[in-house]
């Protein structure tokens, strides 16, 4: 854990830092892939510049409307370098809606599209999990194991690790094309559901999991869910180009 | 693997992982709420004793019922200098309704009567807790000035704020969420 670094005045937050990172370098990957899939890559740049942008903004929006009475009256309190004061679940959505609007009114191909952002969010991914080793967050349940890490006052399952060894095992699966496609949009549903694998299994053992109801956790039910979403589009999609199947 | 095994395998993949879900729900007795102080959200806050600057001295754990914030300064920070003014203001604003401010001054790297100068060209009115030895910074893990929990009425630790100036509605907000929590 190394949450935070002072250089001089400044106070570099190491986790926040780890997802720049992980934005930046995912930025390359997603262009250099936009250029093996012949699409313009200035305008799959912009799709992440709007996305991010909007979800950044619509996620300290979102927040803001949760305490209406006390930002109406201090309007200005809305620019603000806090990151403690962000809706992220807010961000994701509006941030992929934005992308989306952007994606349809440039007329990009949609699953292509896709294809070209997949070894960016692989990699993404993977700083998510370095973001979450340097935090401290996302912590595992006390446990005995051999392997276990010595975090927040108890022996704990390294989740955190767990988290960036499985990002690693689909960033080499899909940056490797190791699993064959035979139509657009295909390699990225096999990143969601591969992610969405990892995430069912690892949730077992973090500490801090949201429960949804009856003891089931949240991030298990969502990835099962889109789990069954990757199933109906591998179906869906498998051999058929964009402009013959019925989703996209 | 082709792309039809590949959606075979995520068919036993969602199979497994439905029964894995179940078995790994949280049961009622194993419940998610953490045990232990340490200074990270959903723990318990770590206890402490210390001297005020007015004479008496403030015990965290006998403020339980109540939401506190407590804000780790010095007066050489300059974002602690800034941030204060508004801290101030939202303990007149929600004093009455429960809420207490700690103003922990990391007095091992400052001075008490730079810190009681600095209250009192400032006005503040909230407690001013000297930490002489620095424990309490090191039991609370402070890298770096200012420094702000917000515990709940329970004793939790529900948000961590590194770094500053926080301005009024990021107190307020944060503030008025734990205090509208039933104790």
């Amino acid at each position: 854990m190394f949450p935070y670094l002072r250089l001089g005045p400044f106070l570099l937050q190491m986790p926040l830092l780890a997802l720049v990172v992980g934005v930046w370098m995912g930025l390359t990957f997603v262009e250099r892939e936009a250029v093996r899939l012949k699409l313009n890559k200035e305008k799959i740049s912009s799709l992440v510049f709007y996305g991010l942008v909007g979800g950044i903004v619509s996620a300290r929006l979102a927040y803001a409307a949760q305490y209406a009475s006390v930002y109406l009256p201090n309007p200005f309190s809305l620019f603000s370098l806090n990151t403690n004061t962000l809706l992220p679940e807010a961000g994701l959505v509006f941030g992929i809606l934005i992308a989306g609007i952007y994606a349809y009114r440039q007329k990009l191909p949609l699953r292509k599209v896709l294809d070209a952002l997949t070894p960016g969010l692989a990699f993404f991914m993977i700083m998510t999990g370095v973001s979450h080793l340097l935090s401290g967050n996302a912590y595992g349940t006390p446990t005995r194991v051999p392997w276990a890490v010595y975090l927040w006052s108890d022996y704990r399952q390294p989740t955190q690790l767990y988290e960036i060894f499985f990002a690693l095992v689909v960033f080499m699966i899909v940056l490797s094309r190791m699993i064959p496609t035979n139509a657009p949009g295909l390699r990225f549903v096999q990143f969601l559901s591969l992610s969405a694998i990892a995430r069912v299994f690892i949730e077992a053992f973090r500490g801090d999991s949201a429960i949804l109801f009856d003891g089931y956790r949240t991030a298990q039910v969502v990835g099962l869910g889109i789990l069954v979403v990757c199933l109906a589009l591998l179906r869906n999609w498998e051999g058929k180009d964009e402009h013959e199947s019925k989703i996209g | 693997m082709s792309n039809s095994r590949f959606a075979a395998w995520m068919t036993w993949a969602l199979v497994f992982g439905m029964f894995w879900t179940v078995v790994s729900r949280v049961s009622p007795d194993q419940s998610q709420a953490q045990t232990g102080s340490v200074p990270k959200e959903g723990f318990t806050a770590p206890d402490f004793t210390l001297s005020l600057l007015d004479g008496g001295e403030i015990t965290l754990s006998e403020l339980r019922g109540k939401v506190v914030l407590v804000n780790f300064w010095t007066s050489w920070c300059p974002p602690c200098r800034k941030e204060m003014p508004a801290i101030e203001s939202v303990y007149r604003s929600y004093k009455e309704i429960g809420l207490v401010v700690i103003g922990l001054n990391l007095t091992a790297q400052d001075s008490k009567q730079d810190a009681a100068s600095f209250a009192q060209e400032v006005g503040l009115t909230f407690p001013i807790a000297l930490d002489l030895d620095n424990s309490v910074g090191t039991l609370y893990r402070v890298t770096a000035l200012p420094t702000s929990f917000f515990i709940d009425r329970k004793g939790v630790i529900r948000s961590v704020i590194v770094g500053g100036p926080m301005n009024e509605a990021v107190i307020q907000s944060k503030v008025e969420e734990l205090l509208q929590e039933d104790q």
